[in-house]
């Protein structure tokens, strides 16, 4: 028979995108990190090419596990100066959908707004749309791919992307 | 007197105690000290002065020609504040007209990039040719016959030239001509693009434009300051480390240049950084970030330098790292990756900035990948490193909140030395300051003349009291 299909429902998706959006929220980076496969990596396309691929094209951030590891090991040490003290962020996640299943492979859609504080700073928006590969592995959720997608036409006011969207 | 100073031009608010203006920059050869004053970052009337004494009569970056491959190809940016269309025309010029229609003045071109046959202005739909001519007005016939519509089309910017398909436009129209203008930065584009066998480096898809809170002539000073690397990029210091990579300044003799590096006066105040390179660089020299896979490719490009350009030329390219500022706003950083960064003053406190990567024509999909995660280790909004700069940056500008009781910002490192100048002394960017307020000194530009045709009155001119 061809390969199993993962079963998943789309409140275990949305449990799993909650928690995840806690752990980032509340800087337990360590604990976001042990959600992801050894494989995983994290895109944020450039503003102006949203749906580009990050081989041909300038992107905000492309990191495979090894330099998304760095990242953390960098946001987690004070002379991460954009980050320190860290910024207070508070995510929204909705409208989370199940757009693909292919054996344990699963992609998910989900809008995404997230608030940045910063002290003495007016609070920066950013807006978008992730695109996530979630794969389960021996029963439990990973995150394969991790895509942030920015819906503003440049970065502007947002500044730096020096935390995790 | 014992004091040299480089500029007495002063604003309106800082004054010593005797009540008597400060100057902007003052800088005194004897008693070796070069300081800035502050209010040069935060003052309305200085900002407003700049854009006229320096980005009106400076040279200033557009785009490059493989931005714009076919004809009817065209970007929408801002150049010195005004909106303009970047464009190659049908019969294959490139061009950079005003993009504000000759009717009414509104944005004919409303869109980031495309290929166009005419650019329509949606509000009266007046429309032009990819030349900018004047093509056609609705109900042309209820025009007077004193209305010419040769004469309508959209404006060209007063002076466009290119260098090795770098464009740049100028306001003035008396300015000197852009290779002149260049001076000694051309020989540091010139290291930029041999690094393609055929001489052509194409703008890599994605931009990243991001705000920095903060005045734009400490980013300059920023993109080719090496002293605060430690202090403010320990985070990326700490990742190449973990990576492998030695990143103890290489020692020992027969190396091109000093093991410190050097900051060097390219003249009309550009100026730039010239570094041994021991941080990698995909044209040529492999690191271990790069993975062995990668090794050999970037040896072959090495040995492709040296069967084209000889083993000293190939070296001075491949062995070094350089950090390029080209007065006032264009920043070249020939490095781990190239980065080709402008900036756009918006306000005191406020700049734009908008940044692309350069790579060979040639590069195969494995070195473009290569270029490319090599740029956003270091480089960019989401990099290890620029984050921090930009955070520097905005600290600073809000330090100058205290400008009149801290008036002065030192920039005195290396003054007095015998030997040269190195990458983390200051002189380089004294070099800058020193142009700045050159500028700001002299009298203002000649203004363009307006745009042919258009019944433009002949204003009278204080100085000579009548029109």
């Amino acid at each position: 028979m061809g390969a199993k299909t993962a079963t998943v429902s789309r409140a275990e998706i949305e449990d799993f995108l909650f928690c995840e959006a806690d752990l980032l929220d509340n800087w337990k980076l360590d604990e976001w990190l042990a959600l992801l496969t050894d494989d995983a990596a994290y895109y944020v396309p450039p503003n102006d090419k949203p749906d580009a691929d990050h081989r041909f094209t300038l992107f905000t951030i492309a990191d495979d596990i090894v330099r998304l590891r760095e990242r953390v090991i960098r946001l987690k040490d004070p002379n991460c100066h954009a980050e320190y003290p860290p910024s207070r962020t508070r995510r929204l996640i909705t409208n989370v959908r199940i757009i693909g299943i292919d054996g344990d492979d699963i992609s998910i859609a989900a809008n995404f707004a997230i608030y940045r504080y910063r002290r003495g700073e007016p609070v920066r928006v950013f807006v978008g749309r992730y695109r996530h590969k979630l794969r389960r592995i021996g029963g439990v959720l990973k995150i394969a791919e991790r895509r942030a997608i920015l819906d503003a036409h440049e970065l502007g006011a947002m500044g730096s992307v020096s935390f995790i969207l | 007197m014992n004091d040299h100073y480089a500029g007495q031009s002063t604003g309106p608010g800082s004054h010593n105690g005797n009540g008597r203006p400060l100057p902007l920059v003052r800088e005194s050869r004897e008693n070796l000290s070069f300081s800035v004053n502050r209010e040069v970052f935060v003052s309305r009337e200085i900002f407003e002065r700049e854009q006229r004494a320096v980005f009106d009569r400076c040279w200033i970056y557009v785009g490059h020609t493989s931005e714009l491959p076919n004809p009817g190809d065209y970007k929408t940016r801002s150049v010195a504040g005004r909106p303009v269309i970047f464009c190659r025309d049908r019969n294959g010029q490139v061009r950079c007209l005003i993009n504000s229609c000759r009717h009414r003045g509104a944005i004919v071109c409303r869109e980031r990039e495309g290929n166009a046959r005419n650019f329509y202005c949606m509000y009266h739909g007046w429309t032009y040719n990819t030349d900018g001519t004047l093509r056609g007005v609705p109900d042309e016939e209820s025009y007077p016959p004193s209305f010419d519509k040769s004469v309508m089309g959209l404006a060209p910017v007063p002076r466009l030239e290119s260098y090795k398909d770098f464009y740049f436009a100028s306001f003035d129209r008396d300015a000197v001509d852009l290779e002149n203008y260049l001076a000694g930065a051309k020989a540091y584009i010139d290291l930029v693009v041999d690094q393609s066998p055929s001489g052509r480096m194409e703008i890599i898809s994605g931009v990243q434009e991001y705000d920095i809170k903060a005045n734009w002539k400490l980013l300059v000073e920023n993109s080719v300051d090496d002293y605060h690397l430690v202090a403010t990029h320990a985070t990326w210091l700490n990742y190449m480390r973990n990576s492998g990579v030695n990143m103890s300044p290489p020692k020992g003799s027969g190396l091109l240049l000093p093991t410190k590096g050097l900051g060097k006066d390219l003249g009309n105040g550009h100026l730039t950084t010239d570094n041994p390179n021991y941080r990698g660089r995909p044209v040529a020299r492999w690191i271990s970030v790069y993975g062995e896979d990668a090794k050999a490719d970037i040896e072959a490009i090495k040995a492709e330098l040296i069967a084209r350009l000889g083993e000293a030329r190939a070296a001075r390219i491949a062995d070094t790292n350089r950090n390029l500022a080209i007065f006032p706003n264009l920043v070249i950083n020939d490095g781990s990756s190239v980065t080709v960064r402008n900036f756009t003053a918006v306000a005191p406190n406020l700049m734009h900035v908008t940044a692309w990567a350069l790579g060979p024509v040639e590069e195969t999909e494995a070195q473009r990948a290569r270029r490319l995660h090599a740029f956003l280790t270091f480089y960019g909004p989401g990099g290890f490193a620029t984050p921090d700069d930009v955070a520097a940056l905005e600290n600073a500008q809000q330090g100058y909140a205290s400008w009149r009781e801290v008036p002065w910002n030192d920039l005195s490192r290396g003054m007095g030395k015998n030997d040269a100048q190195t990458n983390t002394d200051e002189e380089h960017l004294r070099v800058f300051w020193r142009r700045w307020n050159e500028l700001m000194e002299a009298r203002p530009p000649t203004l363009p003349s307006p745009a042919s045709g258009g019944g433009q009155i002949d204003l009278p001119s204080p100085a000579s009291g009548g029109g």
